[in-house]
């Protein structure tokens, strides 16, 4: 075999082979509509729950849940419809997981107040005696940075004003510090006396979880 | 330097940075074992076990899988060539660059520098000393067999040069992002078209690491160690084609069932099960290279880890297309079946053909002899045994979970709350950390074999 004795040509002939398939399967495909589909009833993140997602992927907690709902007539019994495509467009980069440890996540919102989240984030054990998940307490105890939070919207491409941005991150400032907040008690519990009057990492990853799923369930509802 | 003037030192240098890293990556392994069952362990955020896991695998993946293949093919490239390296001190640069890079990677991982991409968490400045570290490599790579000596290019070389290049390409295109900070950036793809990119990204750099290098090292170094030659010249030159033709089609069975077009899928799995031939190709080109010579089994201690290798090798290639299968995925995904198959390939497979490579390449690169044949016989019964129990409590736990999600009631309802299926698996999760620590012990004694070989302090007899 004459290729055998020329390192170059081998190269270039291994690397038109392993092309191939990449090509027909990654390439292509990232042009085609059906890999990014869009609707109108999926909305991108604010820049809370954009801060959220952050807090969720710094802590790795796509490792344990997955946010893949499949077809399968019990998944949909347990977690709710199964995930649609469209769900994902602005998902930078996407979260589906690879095994749960824990449940599904992708139909979390709206399933429980916020009340309940700062209780379980803050002691999963309290609230499930065997559950192995960390407690993520700590996270009420460090104030949410929105400093890159413009930025961020901005790289993403969200389409949200600067102006948008801050209005989003006061607006939801305003909820968790109202009186009147539904869940007050429980985030009064866990945050620190001196954090309350701000955003908490913990407020925002509550955010990011409530707004899983929702969408879905607007865009069903036309259907 | 040797007889000939080949660089051995950078060669090692990347061993015992193997198995530094090999050491470390078991450490953290444990301790994220112990947390599946008792939660008390997540001590610090650094300590938790969603950025632990990712130490865990970046550490093993790329700080031994790395070091390892740096390490044999560095001393497989000369032999074979009969060639030194073109570049020796590019060798020992990208040596040290190598620790420095892995020990950021670890560092910046526990501070949750995390992109979350499966096997691509590193961010992107790390992700950019990767590809430079991957460049110094290739010129040694090249140059080195563009100088050679021996005209031909034996088996060993066609997988190094087809790993060389296509890293390369699946590295670059899946860590493209868009950067925020120096420490935080954007997958520069979106939804169900970032999870195809990652998977094809993901399956295939376990693919070019975990499977293309380590046979390589099984070409090279069994008959090495046998005095036997490759039985089927022309069945190695099939394999290889079909083998890497067939990989990059493969990615998307790790997203059956998601809302990645289902074409995509259908395409993963019919290759998947392609792929069986090319890998089996190896297996049987293995095994019949020790056809009427089954007595090294017994009297040489390499030969075990060699046949043993290519066995879970064989094995893990049936399990893996067999579990794309759309219907038993359905039940597989998500459960510890699947945690059990992948430790299969690296603590069976991988493992055991690089401590077989290092055991080989030791005394000859050092001109001393191996401290202990003995040691190195507990320490391949320590590692199958333990990894054998692993992997076994993976599956069957798998399996358990995988039958508790789909269980339904007379009325249909489900019969088990997500949180039984959990709880049922801590009495797997005990066994498996028992069966970790075994498996640990086994590499200490690796380790320690190889550090004594190296300060020549075998006992005369």
């Amino acid at each position: 075999m004459g290729i055998n004795s020329k390192p170059v040509v081998f190269a270039v002939l291994s690397a038109a082979v392993i092309l191939v398939g990449t090509i027909v399967t990654v390439f292509i495909p990232m042009f085609m509509p059906s890999t990014q589909p869009v609707s109108k009833f999926v909305k991108p993140y604010t820049a809370v729950e954009l801060e959220g997602r952050d807090i969720y992927i710094r802590e790795g907690c796509n490792n344990c849940h997955t946010q893949t709902v499949r077809p399968l007539r019990t998944e949909v019994l347990r977690y709710g419809e199964y995930s649609k495509p469209e769900e994902f467009a602005y998902d930078r980069p996407f979260l589906w997981g690879s095994r749960r440890t824990g449940p599904d996540l992708n139909r979390i919102g709206g399933k429980y107040p916020d009340s309940w989240h700062y209780r379980h984030m803050q002691s999963p054990q309290g609230m499930f005696e065997k559950s192995n998940m960390p407690p993520y307490g700590w996270l009420a105890e460090n104030p949410l940075d929105t400093g890159y939070s413009v930025k961020k919207i901005k790289v993403l491409q969200y389409g949200y004003s600067e102006k948008e941005v801050l209005a989003q991150i006061e607006e939801y400032k305003a909820k968790v510090t109202a009186m009147d907040y539904d869940s007050k008690d429980t985030r009064d519990q866990v945050t620190p006396a001196a954090l309350r009057g701000g955003l908490t990492e913990m407020d925002a990853m509550i955010a990011y979880l409530q707004k899983l799923g929702r969408d879905v369930k607007n865009l069903e509802a036309a259907q | 330097m040797s007889e000939a003037g080949y660089d051995y030192k950078v060669v090692r240098g990347f061993a015992f940075s193997a198995l530094f890293w090999l050491v470390i990556g078991l450490v953290v392994g444990l301790w994220i074992a112990f947390e599946m069952f008792n939660p008390a362990l997540n001590i610090t955020p650094w300590l938790s076990f969603g950025r632990l896991r990712v130490v865990h695998t970046n550490g093993l993946g790329l700080g031994f899988g790395l070091a390892g293949i740096f390490s044999t093919s560095y001393y497989i490239l000369q032999r074979l060539t009969r060639t030194p390296l073109a570049f020796p001190g590019l060798a020992k640069a990208h040596l040290y660059l190598f620790n420095i890079a892995i020990a950021l990677a670890a560092i910046s991982l526990f501070m949750g520098m995390n992109t979350t991409r499966e096997y691509a968490e590193l961010e992107w400045p790390l992700d950019i000393g990767v590809v430079i570290l991957w460049v110094m490599y290739g010129i040694n790579v090249f140059a080195t067999l563009i100088k050679r000596k021996e005209k031909q290019m034996y088996i060993s070389l066609w997988y190094i040069i087809a790993m060389t290049v296509t890293i390369a390409v699946l590295y670059i295109v899946n860590n493209l992002a868009v950067p925020v900070t120096l420490f935080k950036s954007y997958s520069l793809y979106a939804g169900a078209n970032d999870a195809n990119v990652e998977w094809w990204y993901g399956h295939n750099i376990v693919g070019f690491i975990f499977t293309v290098p380590v046979l390589a090292m099984f070409y090279y170094f069994l008959p090495k160690a046998t005095g036997l030659p490759i039985y089927s010249h022309r069945l190695s030159i099939i394999s290889f084609w079909s083998l890497i033709f067939a990989y990059l089609w493969t990615g998307a069975h790790h997203l059956m069932l998601t809302p990645l077009p289902e074409w995509i899928q259908t395409v993963a799995i019919a290759f998947s099960i392609f792929l069986i031939a090319p890998s089996w190709g190896s297996v049987v080109n293995g095994y019949y290279t020790l056809q009427g010579n089954w007595d090294q089994m017994r009297s040489n201690y390499l030969v075990k880890f060699f046949i043993l290798g290519i066995t879970f090798y064989g094995l893990q290639t049936i399990q893996g297309p067999t579990q794309g299968l759309r219907t038993l995925n359905a039940f597989f995904h998500y459960t510890d079946w699947v945690v059990g198959h992948v430790h299969m390939g690296t603590m069976g497979w991988v493992a055991m053909i690089i401590s077989a490579s290092f055991y080989y390449m030791m005394p000859r690169i050092t001109g001393n002899d191996l401290y202990s044949i003995k040691l190195a016989n507990i320490h391949f019964w320590l590692i199958l045994g333990g990894q054998l129990t692993w992997t076994i409590t993976m599956w069957v736990g798998g399996i358990q979970q995988g039958a508790m999600w789909k269980a339904t009631n007379p009325d249909g309802s489900l019969m088990y709350s997500f949180l039984d299926s959990v709880t049922s698996l801590y009495p797997y999760y005990r066994l498996r950390f028992a069966a970790g620590i075994v498996y640990f012990i086994g590499i200490l004694i690796f380790a320690y074999n190889l550090i004594m070989t190296a300060r020549n302090r075998k006992v005369e007899a």
